[in-house]
């Protein structure tokens, strides 16, 4: 192989940074399914197919009320999609999941039927942060799927670096935690240690459901019920584990880094092909 | 009654009702597990099953050249049994397993200390080995890693840039997956088994909808178990790529770096194709598979997957082609053949140091049955092994799926389990693509989990990154550490 085989591929391939946000979004797998539509009033009187298959109990339904879907605690099985005789719970096909606010992940009844979804941050944090973002990962509990997702945010396809946000080994440089895990009792001091140890004006992203509310874990006396029970969270991004364009989303969202369209809340164009190429 | 003389002998994916597995008083018991070992068995499990007012201990012994398993019990046991370990150190950690989980303790154990059990917001980690002596130093490092990775805390020994000695304390992961088995399976099992280590989902599920299978005393579809094959190749392809991306990233190799941090994802987005999900979730389940490939997906597959293996032939070129690669790599972090006979270690780890083991050829179950993959074996135990053993499965697991994917069987993808057998025990080995994973289940009356034991890859060869860390420069350890790439959460489980 002569030196400059390597440098000759790379002029070759060209820029492999994908066009997002500046272009569209790369298309979600078609099998994925994306964010969950919850339609309560679509629901036979006396129905609770969803709630019993549904591995995590994330769905509710007691008697009088709408059914409740708490997106937080989802993994994306889509068994209640499948369960369900009346399409009250669809999938959207859309990648974008991230809040700011726990409850804005609870859907079902009117006014509440999909996630909503993160406001920009205001004033001085995005003064100090929306342009230059510093985050210590912290895996609490961790499967290590949510990290290996977070981790890909860095490779040539994604490139968060060109955004400002970067990932950074001591504490003492970050300007917040991005947590995965359901913060098992044995990671719960040195979370608590790694938090003391930023300063602040801090963040805490919590990454998939673990970290949003247990996770499969959730109600195993080893574990807490996620970032949450430990830390102030700022933003949520629910999934097992979240897509990265799902994260990356989020990210951009909470800087106020996304262009109108698809800050707003316009459908997402869905993805489903099968031939396209996916980042 | 008289003590049995042999081991209950069996195929991957067998299961024997309990009362059949010969059992042996403890001390009698730990004699003849010995022998098995001495005599080439290799332990893939060790644990206890409490019963009656005290503890048996379960082993589950490989003969791989013979392709059986052996499985035999020791009666209840109280306070105490004669340890294994000083003569067989691939039980050290199993035993203190099974102190720490059963408080039988094992006699003559050498290191007889906590493996994840809870102190406190912390591990209880107890005592480090020290090396005395006024030149040598203590280099801490972890929980909390300077990069995107799970928690785990390394103690080195130094004497100036020397490792003399590295204890790897884990426990921090620790989500109480076992005890959360007992009495089931419950509703959120399946999701749990699927991220016991969440990059070796195909693994693991399969290893558990093997078990179930096997308790109901049936087989998933066929075409089911060749979706799990080609599933699992997928899986090893991700991980591998991304592990010599990762080797050449900490030599600042930045060539096969970026390009095998892209191409990794390539290989997840083919598992999403399959299944929607990157790490092939909600794919495996008992009685089969949730989603089929069906032929137009197949062949977009193939085409993708073809791309993806020509771009990492390609990235593997250059890394062997640099000379400032293999200075760094080559005869780094070596572990010996007999010592990684000795430790028991297994996958890519055990396979980079010579010895020929795999579960796919060894013990093949389900579609293995049907289509072998030949054993990638490197005699070096070095960083370089381990990566070349790397690449070496990449090209045969491209291989694989390229020959299969061309000879679908036909029929279902899924069949409505029947019950679990009761009282029952089971045992399922799946090589991951760190290793070798091994479940066992042995059931109660009614067919629930009276115990559920899983054993990642990472539980055997946590020590072996810790002996080729012996001698080495402590700079080392980074590449050292990713040419094993195991898993904490799997190991703390």
């Amino acid at each position: 192989m002569s030196f400059f085989e390597p440098i000759t591929h790379r002029l070759r391939q060209g820029c492999q940074t994908m066009a997002f946000p500046a272009g569209s979004p790369p298309a979600l797998p078609d099998r994925h399914g994306g964010a969950l539509r919850v339609e309560a009033a679509r629901c036979a009187a006396d129905c609770a197919a969803c709630v019993p298959v549904c591995p995590v109990q994330a769905i509710a339904r007691t008697p009088g009320n709408p059914v409740a879907l708490d997106l937080g605690k989802c993994i994306f099985c889509g068994e209640c999609v499948a369960a369900c005789p009346t399409r009250a719970i669809t999938q959207t096909n859309d990648y974008r999941l991230a809040v700011r606010r726990r409850e804005d992940l609870l859907l079902g009844s009117p006014g509440a039927e999909e996630v909503r979804l993160a406001a920009a941050l205001t004033g001085k944090m995005k003064s100090l942060f929306g342009r230059s973002l510093r985050l210590r990962q912290v895996s609490a509990g961790g499967c290590n799927a949510c990290e290996a997702d977070v981790n890909v945010l860095g490779t040539i396809g994604w490139d968060l670096g060109r955004f400002g946000i970067q990932f950074v080994a001591s504490p003492r440089h970050a300007d917040g935690l991005l947590v995965t895990g359901a913060i098992s009792r044995n990671m719960e001091l040195a979370l608590k240690k790694t938090w003391d140890a930023v300063p602040a004006p801090k963040l805490v992203i919590a990454v998939g459901a673990c970290a949003i509310a247990g996770g499969p874990f959730a109600g195993n006396p080893e574990v807490l019920q996620g970032a949450g029970s430990v830390l102030p969270v700022d933003l949520y991004i629910p999934g097992c584990p979240p897509h990265p364009l799902t994260i990356l989303d989020g990210l951009l969202r909470l800087l106020d880094r996304l262009p109108a369209t698809e800050a707003s809340g316009l459908k997402a164009p869905s993805g489903s092909e099968v031939s396209g190429h996916t980042i | 009654m008289n003590p049995p003389r042999e081991f209950y002998l069996c195929g991957n994916g067998a299961s024997v009702p309990w009362a059949e597995v010969p059992a042996w008083p403890a001390e009698e018991f730990v004699a003849a597990t010995a022998a098995e070992l001495a005599r080439g068995g290799r332990l893939c499990a060790w644990f206890g099953v409490p019963e009656a007012d005290g503890t048996c201990l379960v082993a589950v012994i490989a003969f791989d050249a013979e392709n059986t398993l052996a499985v035999g019990r020791s009666l209840p046991a109280v306070n105490s049994y004669p340890s294994l370990t000083p003569g067989h150190p691939q039980a050290h950690l199993f035993e203190r397993e099974v102190w720490e989980q059963h408080g039988l303790v094992p006699d003559g154990h050498p290191w007889l200390k906590p493996v994840r059990r809870q102190g406190g917001g912390h591990p209880a980690a107890g005592e480090f080995f020290r090396v005395a002596g006024g030149e040598i130093h203590e280099v801490s490092v972890g929980p909390v890693h300077a990069g995107i990775i799970e928690p785990g805390h390394f103690r080195f020994q130094c004497n100036g840039e020397e490792v003399l000695h590295l204890e790897i304390a884990l426990g921090y992961q620790h989500r109480g997956v076992e005890t959360a088995l007992a009495g089931g399976p419950h509703r959120a099992t399946l999701s749990q088994l699927e991220t016991v280590a969440g990059d070796t989902t195909i693994g693991h599920a399969t290893a558990y909808a093997t078990i179930m299978e096997s308790l109901a005393g049936e087989e998933a579809p066929l075409r089911a178990q060749w979706l799990r094959a080609l599933a699992l190749e997928l899986e090893r392809l991700a991980n591998h790529t991304g592990d010599l991306g990762a080797l050449a990233g900490d030599v600042a190799f930045l060539p096969t770096a970026a390009a095998c941090g892209k191409i990794r994802g390539d290989f997840l987005n083919l598992t999403a194709l399959i299944c929607g999900n990157r790490f092939g979730r909600g794919l495996v389940r008992p009685g089969g598979c949730r989603h089929d490939l069906e032929t137009a997906r197949a062949g977009a597959l193939l085409g993708r997957l073809r791309a993806a293996l020509a771009d990492v032939n390609q990235a593997a070129e250059w890394l062997w082609a640099a000379n400032s690669v293999r200075a760094r790599f080559e005869l780094t972090g070596t572990v010996a053949s007999v010592q990684a006979a000795e430790l028991g270690l297994v996958g890519v780890a055990a396979r980079a140091s010579g010895l020929v083991r795999d579960v796919r050829f060894d013990h093949p179950a389900g579609w293995h049955r049907f289509a072998p993959v030949p054993v990638a074996v490197w005699p070096d135990g070095d960083v370089l092994a381990r990566a070349r053993v790397r690449s070496l499965e990449i090209q045969r697991s491209g291989k694989f799926l390229e020959d299969q994917l061309g000879t679908p069987p036909d029929g279902e993808i899924f069949t409505a389990a029947r019950p679990p057998a009761g009282d029952t025990l089971a045992v399922a080995l799946v090589e991951g693509w760190r290793g070798e994973i091994c479940h066992v289940a042995i059931t109660d009356a009614a067919g629930r989990f009276r115990r559920y034991k899983i054993t990642d890859p990472s539980f055997h060869n946590w020590p072996g990154l810790a002996l080729a860390m012996r001698g080495q420069a402590i700079s080392d350890f980074p590449i050292c550490n990713k040419s094993f790439n195991l898993s904490y959460c799997g190991f703390d489980l």
